[in-house]
This record gives C-alpha cells, sequence and structure tokens, in this order.
C-alpha cells in the first residue's frame, strides 16, 4: 500500500496560483496522471484558492496533498484561517439560461462540484477545510 | 499566456496561448473590453489554449453578451477537456464553438 501526504503554505495572493498548481502536478507526475484529471485539479485550485484570496482575509493557505496509490487518488485539502464560508452552502447557478440572463460569474464553485469526484467543507475551530477528491485515471 | 490579436476592418481574431485562468483572465478582458466597437465577427481560436477557469469562462461571457447585439462570435479549436468545461457549465449552449 503507497500513500503520502505533501504540504505547502503560500500568501494569500493570486500570483500563488502557480506556486500551488506546479507543486500539485510535480507532486503527481509520477504517477502518470490523465491530462484531464490534471486539468481539472488546476481548475479547482484556481476557483478555490482564488476564493480564498478575495473573500476570507486569511493571510495564507496550506495546501496538504494526500495520495493513495493503490485506487490513484488525490485529495487535496485547502486550510485557511479566514472568515468562516462554507461555498457549498451556495445555490448552484442555473446553467441553462441564455447569455442575455446569465450573471457574470458565480460558476466556480459550481464547476469544482462537476469536475472533482468530491467536494467536502467542515469548520475546524478558526478555519476553513475544504477537501476535494480527484481520481487520476 | 499570450495572446495573438489580429484586427481587419470589422473582424477580430485572437489566438490565445496557454493558460486561462484568474491570473490571466483580467488580460484577455482587457484586449476586449471597450474594444469591440465596429466588430462584427470575434474569432478566437484555443489551438494552444491547455486551461480554462471560470475567470476565462467570465471573460468569453460578457464577450458573447456584446456580440449578441452586433455579430457573431465563434470559438474554434477548442481541446476536449476545455470542450468539457463548456458542457458542465452550460457555456456549450451560450457559445459557438467549431
Amino acid at each position: 500500500m503507497q500513500n503520502w501526504v505533501k504540504e505547502i503554505v503560500v500568501d494569500s495572493k493570486f500570483e500563488n496560483v502557480r506556486t500551488l498548481t506546479e507543486f500539485v502536478e510535480n507532486s503527481l507526475e509520477p504517477l502518470n496522471p490523465s491530462p484531464k484529471a490534471i486539468m481539472q485539479i488546476g481548475v479547482a485550485i484556481d476557483e478555490l484558492f482564488s476564493n480564498v484570496v478575495r473573500y476570507s482575509g486569511s493571510d495564507n493557505l496550506k495546501l496538504i496533498l494526500n495520495v493513495n496509490e493503490d485506487v490513484l487518488t488525490a485529495k487535496l485539502t485547502f486550510i485557511d484561517e479566514g472568515v468562516e464560508y462554507d461555498p457549498l452552502k451556495k445555490s448552484d447557478p442555473d446553467v441553462t439560461l441564455a447569455a442575455e440572463d446569465r450573471p457574470i460569474g458565480g460558476l466556480g464553485i459550481y464547476l469544482v462540484k462537476k469536475i472533482m469526484d468530491g467536494v467536502e467543507y467542515k469548520r475546524d475551530g478558526r478555519k476553513n477545510v475544504l477537501t476535494v477528491v480527484k481520481k487520476l485515471a | 499566456m499570450k495572446i495573438e490579436k489580429n484586427v481587419d476592418a470589422s473582424n477580430m481574431s485572437l489566438a490565445l496561448e496557454g493558460r486561462l485562468d484568474t491570473m490571466t483572465a483580467p488580460l484577455l478582458e482587457s484586449e476586449i473590453q471597450g474594444k469591440l466597437a465596429g466588430v462584427t465577427n470575434l474569432e478566437f481560436n484555443f489551438a494552444k489554449l491547455t486551461y480554462i477557469s471560470s475567470a476565462g469562462l467570465r471573460v468569453l461571457l460578457a464577450a458573447q453578451k456584446i456580440m449578441n447585439k452586433q455579430g457573431k462570435m465563434i470559438i474554434k479549436n477548442a481541446c476536449a477537456e476545455i470542450k468539457e468545461i463548456f458542457e458542465v457549465t452550460g457555456f456549450s449552449d451560450i457559445l459557438t464553438v467549431v
């Protein structure tokens, strides 16, 4: 059984979306994940981290990467110490509306829910803990 | 991200290379916002675009809303992964992806 954990802490600044993405891509590369899985994990990092930078007020973000090599699954846990915010409580946007009726925005979390295999939120003391799970094959 | 922009009378084409995400979407927005006056054909070439997040979708939606009033907009050569992002967000019904 091969399970491993890596983690990284970055300042809550937009440009660190690259730092996080490279950290995860480089860590997962030896497992030969599918290009689609890697792209979708990148999208999830972009959406979740940019929300933390924009709204949480947290100075930094910790990302914990758990990998289960037996079932080729990655779990990414995003931890910030910002204001309590459960993005999963937000109702889904209506994706059948015409362009004219669509609000600009509100798609990020919906997208994460659709392209990840699991999304969970919990408040742990002063921390927001958001976890996504994705199969790599 | 790299943006190659060509304007020929009322035709504007934008070839994007790299990642259209939180960091780069503002670049594309600045190439489009306030610059579509008189444009009736807007074409995006996504052949070298590897990645799109909701920040990129927002810019495309804003452009589509403008072009619905004054002409047409098409997206060419999007890869399968990007097409899937269009599918799950319903953008494939709004955009013209050829």
